[in-house]
């Protein structure tokens, strides 16, 4: 379990000098907390390699992993 | 066994009525619905009834009684808690506690044995001294005690903790108890349904309606009803309930395990919890060793059960008893922990006017319950928050107002 470490979710952070505060709340501390297939970062320890893996936060199954920038 | 206690058993004069009523229906209204029959749930129907007079009131719970959160925890009572909102709400709880048993005339077996948060390091020691001193302000029994005071309450532990992690100190809570914990919900789920509240067990709620930005009535698998009013006190399954009402919350699920001994001869009185070590334990009634650890380390809406976790926690479990290498783990579990990011609960009013929150209860949910129920009972019969838990409100995120009770957590998150 250590091997790989969890980093949450990824989320777009909207640029802070023209969204609103709401925006920027909802940014900060809202989480979309329902099981679905999410992308979120994770970090192979090792190596330091940080990737994108899209994970069912249901069933907890890796559909895909792929390098920031490399996947769709 | 004696003979006289068989007659009773066969006769028919003496049979042992049945805890709930089982209804074959629901109405088609309710003045409140309340999502989540377990301890939290039950515990608002109950304060709702008996202190408010609200008794047309259905609780829909997708599984059976206490069997989410409620019947999963490890059981631990306590109000040392770092913020002063925290430490008048968690004190509450505990004074509600003590005369439980009484009111429900249902053995709880809660048990004061006195609770002890060992530090390891000199910066454990400093927030113990912390928490000690807001405790103290607020009248809650709570003191910092040095490593001789630990190893007189229990003689078994070794003080080094294989030489690796020596307690220095730890902070002594003496109100610190244990209870029976699905008899809670049972309590609660009686008394409500004494007074008239409904439990519709195997009933899960798939919708909300939501007409104007108001509450008018709820789908579930059995139909729909129509209510004005909707507690969800649903603890792991909230932000599902949330995305139903259309709002978002800062809540996110991880889960919590825990694992149980088998019986052994009792030895240990206290509570015992290590931040450092990442273990909470205490031995239950029938001699059960009760074991927790800290949250698993990422997102996940199962309760399934991991080797990983029983391996940790009984490695640390030996650093600090080493005796304990030939007691049997005879079984363990998983509950969903909804988790706030300070730590302390989202309770109150939302966005959607009718629908109350009672959530964000993460790892410290059970000890709270009566204290929720009544606080809830109250914000829900009033419309308007329980002085106790303003500090509790989902608008806090908004106002960048936390409530930061993370110091406080019993095991590290």
């Amino acid at each position: 379990m250590s091997e790989f470490v969890y980093h949450g979710e990824v989320r777009n952070e909207p640029d802070s000098e023209t969204c609103s505060d709401s925006e920027w709340t909802d940014y900060v501390f809202n989480r979309s907390g329902i099981p679905a297939v999410k992308k979120e970062w994770w970090c192979h320890t090792p190596s330091n390699i940080w990737f994108i893996a899209e994970r069912d936060t249901a069933k907890d199954h890796v559909l895909r992993t792929y390098l920031y920038g490399e996947g769709s | 066994m004696p003979l006289r206690l068989i007659r009773y058993a066969l006769s028919s004069k003496h049979h042992e009525p049945r805890m709930f009523t089982t209804h074959d229906r629901m109405k088609s209204s309710y003045d409140v619905v309340i999502i989540g029959a377990g301890g939290h749930g039950l515990a608002a129907a109950y304060y709702l009834a008996r202190d408010h007079g609200i008794t047309n009131v259905a609780v829909l719970e997708r599984g059976y009684i206490g069997g989410g959160n409620t019947g999963r925890n490890t059981t631990i009572i306590r109000s040392n808690y770092l913020t002063p909102e925290g430490v008048k709400f968690y004190d509450a709880s505990v004074n509600l506690w003590k005369d439980l048993s009484a009111e429900f005339d249902l053995n709880l077996f809660y048990s004061t044995r006195g609770h002890y948060t060992l530090a390891h390091t000199d910066s454990a020691v400093r927030t113990m001294r912390w928490r000690a001193e807001v405790n103290k302000h607020y009248g809650v029994d709570s003191e910092l005690v040095g490593p001789d005071h630990v190893k007189k309450a229990c003689p078994q532990i070794d003080l080094s903790c294989a030489g690796h992690a020596p307690i220095l100190g730890a902070l002594y809570h003496a109100p610190g108890a244990i209870a029976r914990h699905d008899a809670v919900a049972w309590g609660y789920g009686k008394g409500a349904d004494m007074r008239g509240v409904e439990i519709h067990q195997q009933t899960e709620v798939q919708g909300l309606d939501i007409q104007g930005g108001k509450i008018v009535g709820v789908n579930t698998s059995r139909g729909y009803i129509s209510t004005e009013k909707v507690l969800s006190a649903v603890a792991g399954f909230t932000p599902r309930v949330t995305e139903m009402a259309g709002f978002r919350t800062p809540i996110f699920v991880h889960p919590l395990q825990a694992m149980v001994s088998e019986p052994i001869k009792p030895w240990l009185d206290p509570i015992l919890v290590s931040g450092s070590l990442h273990i909470y334990i205490s031995q239950t009634a029938r001699g059960e060793l009760v074991m927790g650890a800290s949250l698993d380390p990422y997102e996940l809406h199962s309760t399934r059960s991991t080797l990983d976790f029983t391996e940790s926690l009984s490695a640390h479990m030996l650093e600090m008893f080493p005796f304990l290498s030939h007691v049997k783990v005879v079984r363990q579990w998983s509950g969903m922990a909804d988790m706030t990011p300070d730590f302390a609960p989202i309770m109150g009013k939302t966005p959607v006017e009718g629908l109350y929150l009672d959530a964000g209860w993460g790892t410290w949910g059970f000890k709270a319950t009566p204290i929720s129920g009544k606080t809830m009972a109250h914000t829900v019969a009033k419309d308007e928050p329980h002085p106790l838990i303003t500090g509790f409100s989902l608008q806090r995120f908004a106002d960048f107002a936390l409530t930061g009770e993370k110091g406080a957590a019993s095991v590290g998150h």
